[in-house]
């Protein structure tokens, strides 16, 4: 049994003609996912899977600077937040300005990369805990600053947020109505969806190539040992750096990104507890590991709403009331989740080789 | 001209004074031996040497460059690479991926040569896949090419230091104690490394305990002992230093 599995796993892995077959297939699939989901079980799970790609997103560009350099940043969502914001104020009534999607991505990225240099300069001697203090507070500064620059001047129309933001529209197809297309018609969560995908795949190849080069040796070489990676000539300050920019940057284009697909932000999205979950989708994927963090995203993304939707209907049919409501359930289920991956496999669901040793090696020696 | 030269450095940490106006000079293609009780500031020395810490005062020329104060990375660009006393490798990466970190500062592609993979980052990431594996048959551990850094036996851990050192084209080679820790049979092997290296044309600055080693190997010594330098000169006439008799073994009693 085991060895025809294993017979298969290779055919898949080293046949050309298997290879193009996995990957056409399962383009297939993502390609008509959304009109599944639609038809079977309604178009809100279509949004959840494009939240979750956005995650996605934030999960990956985190991990360059918590998996990859070793760096660990609690504010991670303040880039999100900066991008989102970025978005909303040049393409929303509130400014009276509508500048193209096209502009806005790329700029909310470039000043996210900014903001992530500002976070990252000053922070450049600490370390672990320190370091994460200060990003904690970095996070929460920029949301804090979210909320209340609506006076003297109105700029972000403080904790209301900003409304009738324009949604992403390419080449005259608006993203936020539904459009036709020989005969099938598209409604904007999924041309979302479609482009999101895109997106996360893109990222993932940028990550993936980076894991691998001259910069993403010297990366794991500063997580490793900072000390002994300066003395090999590493300038460590500004790989540093790049890593929080490179990161902030994923974080500023899904940001705008998810203020298209909203229509709306407010400083309510940006909350610490945000940037905890997307560390956890990282830790709990697998650190380092650019497939073991898609993983981890996309299960902590779709699990909670899935828990959601499955939650109350199943304690009425049980006990014929709701004892425990979905939300606190909810959340306790992920506590659990996440010990229990922190008790079975520290190194997360799917961890890269290296970390797998680096987590592992206080309990197995490395001498053999 | 010397190769390095260190005028009157002098450090503290608080109030103790770990190096008291030390100067050295140390001649290109030489073999320069640093001794001394522990303790006497030989690995301060070296940190400021190398760039890890920065002097209270004094200047450290390079090459005839004035590297005083300069960041380790700076230091290591102008030529001078170091290994250090208790080894720091990159313990979960390979063998030879420790090396080819060592190559970095050689190399020049970015982000952007990293995702599209152009040519010219190719031929860089082979070049630096070659010289690596090179290195490593250099100093002797290229069959562990592919093993975890901290999997390597002890002796070899030390080999892979130094080719990880060597990886960065330096003029000089900086070791703090290599053969702390080795058996009498590393430590020969060791030797005819060292030699092998200097006969390559790169100058080594050696701190190292094995007197045996150091008398034998070293064209020149210097000793320390409480961060000043208390004698100079060829390893035979150092010996006989009454002074350097009495930093290790004591005065007469009075």
């Amino acid at each position: 049994m085991s060895a025809r599995w294993r017979e298969l796993a290779h055919w898949l892995r080293h046949d050309r003609r298997a290879k193009w077959l996995g990957l056409l297939s399962s383009g297939v699939a993502l390609a008509v996912l959304p009109f599944v989901l639609d038809a079977s079980v309604g178009r809100t799970w279509v949004r959840v899977i494009d939240l979750a790609l956005l995650y996605t997103m934030l999960a990956l560009g985190l991990n360059i600077v918590v998996g990859f350099a070793g760096l660990l940043d609690l504010g991670y969502i303040a880039f999100y937040a900066v991008g989102a914001y970025t978005y909303a104020l040049l393409a929303s009534p509130h400014f009276g300005l509508h500048l193209p999607w096209w502009v806005l991505l790329p700029a909310g990225a470039v000043l996210a990369a900014f903001f992530g240099v500002v976070l990252g300069a000053p922070t450049l001697r600490l370390r672990g805990d320190y370091l994460a203090i200060v990003t904690l507070g970095f996070g929460e500064i920029i949301r804090i600053f979210l909320n209340n620059l609506n006076a003297p001047i109105n700029i972000t129309n403080g904790p209301q947020g900003v409304n009738l933001i324009d949604p992403i529209d390419i080449a005259g197809v608006s993203f936020g109505r539904t459009n036709s297309l020989l005969g099938i018609s598209f409604p904007g969560t999924h041309l979302h969806y479609y482009l999101f995908l895109v997106l996360t795949v893109l990222v993932m190849f940028v990550c993936i190539r980076l894991e691998d080069s001259r910069l993403g040796r010297a990366w794991v070489a500063i997580r490793e040992d900072e000390i002994a990676a300066l003395a090999m000539g590493i300038n460590t300050r500004n790989v540093k750096l790049l890593a929080f920019a490179m990161g902030a940057t994923f974080g500023g284009v899904a940001g705008g990104l998810f203020s298209s697909l909203q229509g709306f932000v407010s400083p309510e999205s940006f909350v610490v507890w945000e940037s905890i979950t997307v560390l956890c989708m990282v830790v709990l994927g697998g650190m380092g590991h650019v497939a073991g963090v898609v993983l981890g995203a996309l299960t902590l993304a779709t699990l909670p709403e899935l828990l959601r939707h499955t939650a109350a209907p199943m304690q009425q049919q049980l006990f014929g009331k709701v004892i425990l409501d979905p939300e606190s359930l909810r959340m306790l289920l992920f506590g659990l989740a996440l010990i229990l991956v922190m008790l079975l496999r520290p190194a997360g669901l799917w961890p890269s080789p290296t970390r797998r040793r680096e987590l592992t090696s206080a309990h197995a020696p490395g001498a053999v | 001209m010397p190769l390095l030269e260190a005028r009157k450095i002098s450090k503290s940490f608080g109030g103790l004074q770990a190096l008291n106006a030390v100067s050295l000079a140390i001649e290109p293609g030489e073999i320069f031996g640093l001794i001394g009780p522990n303790g006497a500031g030989k690995t301060t020395l070296f940190n400021v040497l190398t760039g890890l810490y920065k002097p209270d005062a004094g200047a450290v020329l390079f090459n005839s460059i004035n590297v005083t104060g300069k960041k380790a990375n700076h230091v290591v660009e102008a030529g001078m690479a170091r290994t250090f006393q208790n080894i720091r490798l990159f313990a979960n990466m390979t063998a030879v991926e420790n090396v080819m970190v060592g190559r970095h500062l050689r190399g020049r592609a970015g982000a952007l040569g990293a995702v599209l993979r152009d040519r010219a980052t190719l031929a860089e990431e082979a070049a630096i896949q070659k010289r690596s594996h090179e290195l490593l048959d250099y100093v002797g551990v290229v069959r562990h090419a592919h093993a975890l850094a901290k999997n390597l036996a002890y002796g070899d851990q030390r080999r892979l230091e130094i080719a990880r050192a060597l990886a960065t084209d330096p003029k000089l080679l900086a070791l703090d104690e290599p053969a702390a820790g080795m058996n009498a049979t590393e430590t020969r092997a060791l030797r005819g490394l060292l030699e092998r290296i200097r006969g390559d044309g790169i100058t080594i600055l050696l701190i190292e305990h094995d007197v045996r080693l150091v008398m034998g190997l070293c064209d020149r010594v210097a000793v320390l002992d409480y961060g000043k330098k208390i004698a100079e000169g060829a390893p035979g006439a150092v010996q006989r230093d009454p002074a350097v008799i009495e930093a290790y073994l004591g005065g007469a009693l009075p």
